[in-house]
């Protein structure tokens, strides 16, 4: 039974490649990927997308990683639930409104994304480095304190490493969130993959519209991939057993 | 002040514009609740479809939204709805599947097996094991899910008025078209409130749709 049901799930999955290869025949999508002119302009819109995740990304991260850290240390404490409060604020704004309110103050041009793009993918990597050392249990903290560890230590030998499931977790949101809006930076002037998908449907050309939306996507499968490696090398292997 | 005043003067399509995003978020909520919600009680029978059910879902939603759109276009041109409320209605319902799965089969799952003896032991069948024990408790964090997904419907429908779906996004896409900063702020500003705003009245929905025991047994344990 399962044997013929896994059959079956192979032709309809066969048929389905062909359908989508006949599909990208049919719209000319092929034929401009194969264009050496538009496989140039390909790649260097690819570069401009990947260029505007990747520092906003790295942005976002330094200091949604400091902000988080530093509201679990006692001294700020007080002051956690108000910050909590103002990022799920921020989660709500919807992410053209944030380009387009950013672009009002700013201008136009790489700058002003990448500093909508950074706002915007700062808040799930804060709430959850927050979320996951609040979570690591106190009995596990007074071990590593009876142990002789000093609070920097602490911080770096067992908070973080315990929290860091979560950390990704919310790395995970804020990357998948920053390629999607990536690709609506091209409307306030930034660039990116956008360009050509904006163009494809302003001036409903199948071809480019594909030949835009696709690599966007993929790009998006392919960071989600990304983490789940990058957690394997990042959470310790008895985390891990533990997990599973 | 200046979008103020665009807002005061244009208030009847600042009205039609609202609507038109409320009717677009509310009618693909509702769809996908209808959908949702049974597939996630149905999948907590089965520990199997469950796990491949939530990762289909998963990647569903890893899949960003103006690339969903372009590559639906092309699809639905062949049943001429390429453009409009269709494809916006379409990606909204698939968005929204993740969060609400996901908590219809979480809250499900976490209802103690105790108090699904103590229903059996009642004489409940399945059926009314389900409607009078599991939905009541499960309730609250399956209103928690759709909560996440009007929210998240409110931004990627402001993104749908680039395929003509209308809604306050028209004032966004067209403020950037005219370099209108106005009508920009206008729509941003609009579109935020009415997450916003949404986000606050599911919270408040959430809260009332807790059973009164439950709420005693939290106030309790707090």
């Amino acid at each position: 039974m399962n044997k013929i049901l896994r059959q079956i799930y192979g032709v309809i999955l066969a048929l389905l490649l062909v359908a989508a290869g006949v599909g990208l025949q049919r719209t000319g999508t092929i034929t401009l990927f194969s264009n050496p002119n538009s496989y140039s302009e390909l790649l260097r819109l690819l570069w401009q997308h990947l260029y505007l995740v990747g520092v906003s990304m790295a942005i976002a991260t330094v200091i949604g990683l400091s902000v988080g850290i530093v509201l679990t240390r006692p001294k700020f404490r007080a002051y956690t639930s108000i910050v909590m409060y103002i990022v799920s604020l921020g989660q709500t704004i919807p992410s053209l409104a944030v380009l387009a309110l950013v672009m009002t103050f700013l201008g136009i041009g790489a700058k002003s994304a990448i500093f909508a793009l950074t706002v915007y993918s700062l808040l799930p990597i804060a709430r959850n480095t927050l979320a996951g050392i609040n979570a690591v249990p106190s009995s596990i903290i007074d071990a590593a304190k009876g142990m002789g560890m000093t609070t920097m230590g602490i911080l770096w030998q067992v908070e973080i490493p315990m929290a860091m499931t979560v950390i990704l977790t919310g790395f995970r949101v804020a990357l998948v969130i920053n390629i999607g809006t990536t690709a609506l930076a091209y409307l306030i002037g930034a660039g990116g993959m956008g360009d050509w998908i904006f163009t494809g449907i302003n001036m409903m050309m199948t071809d480019k519209l594909i030949a835009g939306a696709l690599p966007v996507t993929v790009l998006a499968l392919f960071a989600d991939f990304l983490i789940e490696i990058l957690r394997t090398m990042l959470v310790s292997k008895g985390l891990r057993l533990t997990e599973e | 002040m200046g979008t103020l005043n665009f807002i005061l003067k244009n208030i009847h399509t600042v009205l039609f514009l609202t609507w038109e995003h409320i009717y677009m978020v509310g009618v693909s909520l509702i769809i996908a609740t209808l959908i949702g919600v049974p597939l996630g009680i149905m999948i907590t029978k089965n520990e199997n479809m469950a796990k491949k059910v939530i990762n289909g879902a998963n990647i569903m939603m890893t899949v960003p939204s103006i690339a969903l759109f372009g590559l639906m276009l092309p699809v639905l041109a062949l049943i001429g709805e390429g453009l409009g409320k269709v494809p916006a209605i379409i990606a909204l319902i698939l968005y929204s599947q993740l969060p609400i799965i996901r908590n219809t089969y979480v809250a499900i799952k976490n209802v103690s097996p105790s108090i699904r003896d103590a229903g059996k032991g009642m004489g409940m069948n399945r059926w009314e094991l389900l409607k009078e024990v599991e939905i009541p408790i499960a309730i609250p964090v399956i209103v928690a899910g759709l909560r996440t997904a009007a929210v998240m419907n409110i931004g990627i429908a402001a993104i749908a008025a680039y395929v003509g779906a209308g809604g306050l996004g028209v004032y966004i896409q067209q403020g950037i078209d005219r370099v209108y900063p106005e009508m920009i702020l206008a729509g941003a500003l609009l579109v935020s409130i009415l997450a916003i705003l949404v986000d606050g009245l599911m919270a408040l929905a959430e809260r009332m749709l807790t059973s009164r025991g439950i709420q005693i047994q939290k106030r309790l344990s707090r």
